[in-house]
């Protein structure tokens, strides 16, 4: 297993541009494949499939309601739909949606959702939704994933198409760095650890993970090792490894760039609590809008920043 | 050819059943569902190719999607009638444990129903989504869907009502229940619908009318729409009906759209509609 500093940079990328490239290559794989988009296919990085595949893709214009729904029927009939849009048009605008046509009906339909969190930057808080995940993994039946990197992206992209059930995978906006293998492989609902430690326990997901490896090689410096879980599904949750994790570790930092409530920090403190009550410490917006601005410099505004994850780290410790 | 008078009697059964689910459970839509009687009736017992051994997927098959999921009594005395389930299933309308829900779902596994409707203006949208997977697996069959006026309310109707004339989705038919009537008042009080066929027409679809309640002119005009289909244009039957239809006192009001009859009631209505077919027994 490795330790945090054998974490090895690979370039750098968005998460969309993994989506994009995921799904010309699961459109190669399985002709049940189908896309859909609401005016947003530079956004989406969905060109590629289109120029491939014209006939297996719908553009919808600016009426994501309508989106879901045909997404529902196309899946009624067998198709595999993926429909593509931003994460507040993808969740809050079309809730009903999602939760009558889609999951309450069984629907095999992988809302995959960009743009999500601060890290979208400058179009400010109408577009930053930072409470998508706690809507989407209410909704029985719905698997919800924040993949963390290009290549993990990519992989999920892939993956989701085996799986038979909806599924929400939400990714984002800016160039990223690339840390996961390209050959890594993808398993929902399991964890995967990014480094062995003993003194605390990190679970990040989405960007944040970058942020928390920041974070533990800085940590390292001072003498405290960190085991990080990168929790890419929320939903189902990695139960098992995060309680044997923290059994060993004895405290838990949660990261997410999400709400804190009804976020990641919110599903791993209700394991904790009904199983093995550890001191926990989530790292996330807390309950106000975002803004205007550049990514990082959001990030560390609203609480999202290295040092915070830091603090949150120190913080824990010494609640042990 | 239509054996008219049977489909009639068909009908009139599906109307007892409706009058003695809701009445069973004490709640429920009579007035929509017996409105829509006909249609139904029409659907499963003359113009769909459809099989009640029942695939959700429905390849090789016409498909019938329910927008206004709260005509739950009409669309499952029907399924049940024409096969899906056994009638005295009809027994357990909204009752726990069971799968006859107030309104339509999958959850509980109910062969017939392919989409969950309740919520109101989701069905269309559903409808294209299907003929779409359709035309994708070179399958040559039709989608209908049923939709209430007061649902064109909804936003989404017209969302949905631009995209399929745009992608020229030519193998779906969509039937408006255009009752004038929804659960606050008729539609020109509470708003109105304005000119619906110039509506529907705009949005570039074929639109065409019929009698709801006359079997003749149903099977006519759906048999004439199917003709026109591969057109590049979607089609669009306003349906005039008569909310309550086939009960003197529910008929031409608002008042019984989502309202049960009581004992005596039941048995008012009852005496107004023939046992054709069997009543569904008692539990």
């Amino acid at each position: 297993m490795q330790h945090i500093n054998d974490i090895e940079v690979l370039g750098k990328k968005a998460t969309r541009d993994g989506f994009g490239a995921g799904l010309l290559e699961v459109g190669r794989n399985n002709s049940e494949v189908v896309a859909l988009c609401a005016d947003l296919i530079g956004s989406l990085k969905m060109n590629a499939f289109i120029d491939e595949f014209p006939d297996r893709f719908y553009q919808v214009g600016i009426a994501e309601a309508n989106m879901m729904g045909i997404a529902a029927g196309l899946a009624t009939g067998g198709k595999i739909p993926y429909t593509g849009t931003f994460a507040n048009f993808s969740t809050g605008r079309v809730y009903d949606q999602l939760r009558q046509s889609i999951a309450y009906s069984h629907k095999n339909v992988k809302v995959c959702a960009s743009h999500a969190g601060l890290t979208l930057g400058e179009d400010g808080a109408t577009h930053q939704i930072l409470e998508d995940i706690g809507l989407m993994k209410m909704l029985p039946g719905f698997t919800v994933i924040n993949p963390c990197d290009y290549n993990q992206t990519k992989a999920a992209t892939i993956a989701i198409a085996d799986y038979q059930g909806p599924v929400y995978l939400r990714f984002g906006r800016p160039g990223w760095p690339i840390f996961i293998p390209e050959n890594q492989p993808f398993v929902i609902g399991k964890a995967l650890k990014l480094a062995e430690g003993t003194d605390v326990t990190i679970c990040a997901t989405g960007h944040m993970v970058w942020q928390s490896i920041e974070a533990a090689k800085q940590l390292e410096l001072e003498g405290i090792s960190v085991e990080l879980l990168n929790i890419h599904t929320i939903k189902p949750l990695d139960n098992e490894a995060i309680l044997a994790s923290v059994a060993k570790t004895g405290c838990l930092v949660s990261a997410e760039e999400h709400q804190k409530l009804g976020g990641l920090g919110g599903s791993i403190a209700s394991l904790l609590g009904s199983h093995d009550p550890k001191p926990i410490e989530l790292v996330g917006v807390n309950d106000t809008f975002g803004e205007s601005g550049k990514p990082t410099d959001l990030l560390d505004k609203f609480g999202l920043g290295v040092k915070d994850v830091i603090s949150a780290v120190r913080q824990v410790i010494s609640r042990k | 050819m239509a054996d008219i008078a049977e489909l009639k009697k068909t009908a009139t059964q599906i109307r007892r059943d409706i009058i003695r689910m809701v009445n069973s459970a004490s709640s429920g839509h009579p007035g929509g569902s017996l409105g829509c009687a006909d249609i139904f009736t029409a659907l499963y017992f003359e113009i769909l190719d459809h099989d009640p051994s029942f695939n959700m997927d429905g390849k090789g098959e016409d498909m019938f999607f329910l927008s206004n999921g709260h005509v739950s009594p009409v669309f499952y005395s029907t399924l049940a009638r024409s096969g899906y389930f056994d009638i005295a299933e009809l027994a357990t309308f909204r009752e726990i444990n069971g799968r006859l829900q107030g309104h339509p779902t999958t959850h509980e596994g109910l062969p017939g129903v392919r989409i969950a409707s309740g919520s109101l203006g989701q069905g269309l949208s559903v409808a294209i989504g299907v003929a779409l997977s359709k035309r994708l697996y070179g399958d040559d069959k039709t989608v209908f869907v049923l939709t209430g006026d007061g649902e064109l309310q909804e936003g989404q109707i017209w969302e949905a009502a631009m995209f399929a004339p745009h992608h020229k989705v030519d193998n779906l038919i969509l039937i408006v229940d255009w009752n004038g009537q929804q659960i606050d008042g008729p539609n020109d009080e509470v708003i109105s619908l304005g000119d619906l066929p110039a509506k529907w027409k705009a949005f570039g679809w074929e639109v065409m009318q019929m009698d709801g309640n006359n079997m003749q002119d149903i099977i006519e005009t759906v048999t004439q729409a199917k003709s026109k289909l591969g057109n590049n244009k979607p089609i669009c039957i306003l349906m005039k009906t008569v909310m309550g239809q086939g009960v003197d006192f529910m008929m031409h009001t608002h008042a019984w759209h989502g309202k049960a009859p009581n004992d005596e009631q039941t048995e008012i209505a009852l005496s107004q509609l023939e046992e054709t077919l069997g009543d569904y027994p008692n539990p």
